[in-house]
């Protein structure tokens, strides 16, 4: 599992109105993010990372579907076809009766579908261990990691980041695989997004 | 910036009115916020804390009993008799899922309306709708006696026939109503306590702590792209919770219209239902926070404007549910329905009725007490508040009773008539009980759990905290130009 050990330049920044500009200088002299850490959402950052946006809700939506059709599709094959009760000469096929389950059944599995999804993609769930950058992350720090390559002079990143307002700047090992995060890949490089 | 992405953006704008009162009073930065919402649950117990936790479960170990006594000896312990089949057991079945509702309503629809004053009060609210929702579920389940049997209730291959069980009745649309609300509350609640739990774990000092918290918060990180998700997540969530929590007290209230009991029978329940719901909830909601505010010195992040916030909620809705009880009347007497007629005029409003006290004192508590919140004076005023929150309940307590009871303790046939109802000291016991499960639940929850949402306080802390608010005047006098375009027209980054 484990593809050896990664080095990041990471620095720790208080303010996200510094963040921000710091997060595009950063990209724009064409070192990666590998991730930024932050205590609260931070609307935007997503975007000024080039990150794309997520699909869960899209996901969420499918959950729901299959809820509809599991629930209308078990009650009519209870009541029509597997065992049909006669109640005052009325149809089978209840359909109106049948609304408030379906609607239950239908908001019950995009939930639980949606967080069980959520979950897995940001590989979360009790027992794991991820690699945390720094403690503060959580607290009142925003933690920017740069991913460093071989070719990477990780003083001119640090020296970089310290210029671009960072509190505190460090070099940190981490041995890579799945509890780094995965999505990485997804981020477009700045020249990418905007085209030059 | 993508449509899509605006879409996700679910917080404040950027820009808050100035002329708005702040939410989070006092100088706060985001460590002060962490320190003064952790810390609490950092700290050893108080003294009032053991006392609250004992009673508690003192009551609840009642609450035990009077179950046994009932599972033992039969529901024939409980003072139900005929026509009475339903007495205190729906009557707190029923109020208890209305507690749960303003949990889910400043969760879910108040996030959808952007209302920025829920982030002081939604975690604590949320965990009032799960355990209130727990201890609704206890009801039905215990009435059912044959409780070992519970699961009949559950549509699963048997051999029975295959005898299913009946899709077209209430009661079971109840069954898939109240335990979806449930879980789904419950994936709710949890999906936003991560990054709180994650902040208790970084903070904790002991291995014992950083294990347990650390298994809680299921190695959250803070990472950009888990926040999106996480945004996305609960955006959708409280889409789904909003129709969710009309659809499970409309269902409740389904057990009784679908019927053709009169009383029962009248189209009127299900947003006269959800009405009171929101309205007894946030009377719950106040009764707790009212006292936690002040226990864990809170008075910062849950401040005067948001008491006075919910007041507002409490007088709308208790006016809505007074024009539903007016309406009720009109409706039984135009109807022409004798039976509906009698129902509403000598089983309830005849004060001189067995029950007609308990109509009349269900009016005043709902109807008129709640007028009094049109003052902005008492609406702010905590000792006010909190003596009415706990009127609130009573009323609402005493809605349900009326409904059930006063519809149902005289038959078409005089001949027919019950005698006077009231409940056996097992149905006290189990009412008492519940109480019992719910404050043990609240204060482990309290102690053990950040009662306010750390992350969402300190993400509005820049837009409505007060230090920062007197900043922003400050930038607008000096440069009203210069302040609109940098804080005003403010998009995040480009």
């Amino acid at each position: 599992m484990a593809g050896g050990i990664k080095k990041f330049v990471v620095g720790a920044f208080d303010d996200e109105a510094v963040l921000f500009p710091a997060v595009k200088n950063v990209r724009k002299a064409g070192y990666k993010i590998h991730d930024v850490y932050t205590p609260f959402p931070v609307h935007g950052l997503d975007y000024a990372m080039g990150l794309r946006q997520t699909s869960l809700h899209t996901v969420g939506f499918i959950y729901a579907a299959l809820g509809t059709i599991t629930a209308l599709g078990f009650m009519s094959w209870v009541f029509v076809k597997d065992w049909p009760m006669d109640i005052g000469g009325k149809p089978f096929f209840a359909l109106p009766a049948w609304i408030p389950i379906t609607f239950e059944l239908t908001v019950l599995f995009s939930a639980v579908g949606m967080v069980l999804t959520f979950c897995y993609l940001c590989q979360l769930s009790p027992f794991v261990k991820k690699h945390h950058f720094h403690p503060r992350a959580t607290d009142d720090l925003f933690i920017m990691a740069i991913e460093c390559t071989e070719k990477t002079n990780d003083g001119e990143v640090q020296q970089f980041l310290q210029n671009a307002g960072a509190k505190e700047v460090n070099v940190q090992e981490a041995e890579t695989g799945w509890w780094l995060g995965r999505y990485d890949r997804e981020q477009k490089l700045y020249r990418e997004e905007k085209g030059y | 910036m993508g449509i899509g992405s605006k879409f996700l953006n679910m917080s404040l704008l950027k820009y808050e009115s100035q002329q708005r009162e702040p939410l989070v009073n006092g100088d706060k930065n985001y460590h002060q916020i962490t320190e003064d919402l952790i810390g609490p649950i950092e700290m050893k117990p108080t003294r009032l804390w053991y006392i609250g936790f004992w009673l508690s479960v003192a009551l609840l170990c009642f609450g035990v009993y009077s179950i046994y006594i009932e599972v033992v000896y039969g529901v024939g312990v409980w003072n139900l008799n005929k026509t009475i089949g339903w007495g205190w057991d729906i009557t707190n079945f029923v109020w208890w899922i209305g507690i749960g509702h303003a949990g889910t309503l400043i969760s879910a629809i108040l996030l959808l309306f952007r209302q920025g004053w829920r982030t002081g009060v939604n975690r604590a609210a949320e965990a009032m709708t799960i355990f209130a929702v727990i201890c609704a579920g206890q009801f039905p389940v215990w009435h059912m006696g044959r409780v070992w049997m519970a699961f009949f209730v559950l549509p699963y291959p048997n051999t029975r026939g295959p005898l299913w069980v009946n899709f077209n009745s209430p009661l079971l649309w109840d069954v898939f109503a109240i335990s979806t609300y449930f879980t789904v509350s419950l994936l709710f609640w949890y999906s936003g306590l991560l990054p709180d739990l994650a902040t208790v774990r970084d903070r904790a000092k002991t291995k014992f702590r950083k294990l347990m918290y650390g298994v809680a918060a299921f190695g959250w990180t803070g990472s950009t792209k888990h926040w999106q998700r996480h945004e996305s997540l609960s955006l959708v969530l409280a889409g789904l919770s909003t129709p969710l929590v009309l659809s499970v007290h409309t269902i409740v209230s389904f057990d009784f219209a679908t019927s053709i009991v009169p009383g029962w029978h009248t189209t009127i329940f299900p947003p006269y239902f959800v009405a009171g719901a929101i309205f007894s909830g946030f009377a719950m909601v106040q009764t707790l926070l009212i006292v936690v505010r002040k226990v864990m010195n809170l008075q910062d992040y849950i401040t005067i404007g948001h008491i006075e916030a919910m007041n507002k909620v409490i007088v709308l809705t208790g006016s809505i549910v007074g024009c539903a009880y007016l309406t009720e009347l009109f409706v039984a007497w135009y109807g022409q329905n004798p039976y509906e007629w009698y129902a509403f005029k000598e089983n309830r409003a005849n004060i001189m009725s067995p029950y007609g006290w308990s109509y009349w004192l269900m009016m005043f508590c709902n109807v008129v007490s709640p007028q009094l919140f049109w003052s902005r004076k008492l609406r702010r005023n905590i000792a006010v508040t909190f003596f009415m929150s706990i009127i609130v309940n009573i009323g609402m307590w005493y809605e349900r009773f009326v409904i059930i009871v006063t519809s149902v303790y005289r038959d078409y046939l005089p001949s027919s008539w019950s005698t006077y109802y009231s409940p056996s000291l097992y149905e006290l016991g189990f009412y008492l009980g519940t109480f019992g499960l719910f404050f043990t639940c609240f204060f482990l929850f309290a102690k053990y759990f950040p009662v306010i949402a750390v992350a969402e306080i300190k993400a509005i802390l820049k837009t409505s905290g007060e230090n920062y608010k007197h900043k922003m005047t400050e930038l607008e006098k000096a440069d009203p130009e210069k302040f609109y375009h940098e804080e005003v027209d403010h998009a995040p980054v480009h």
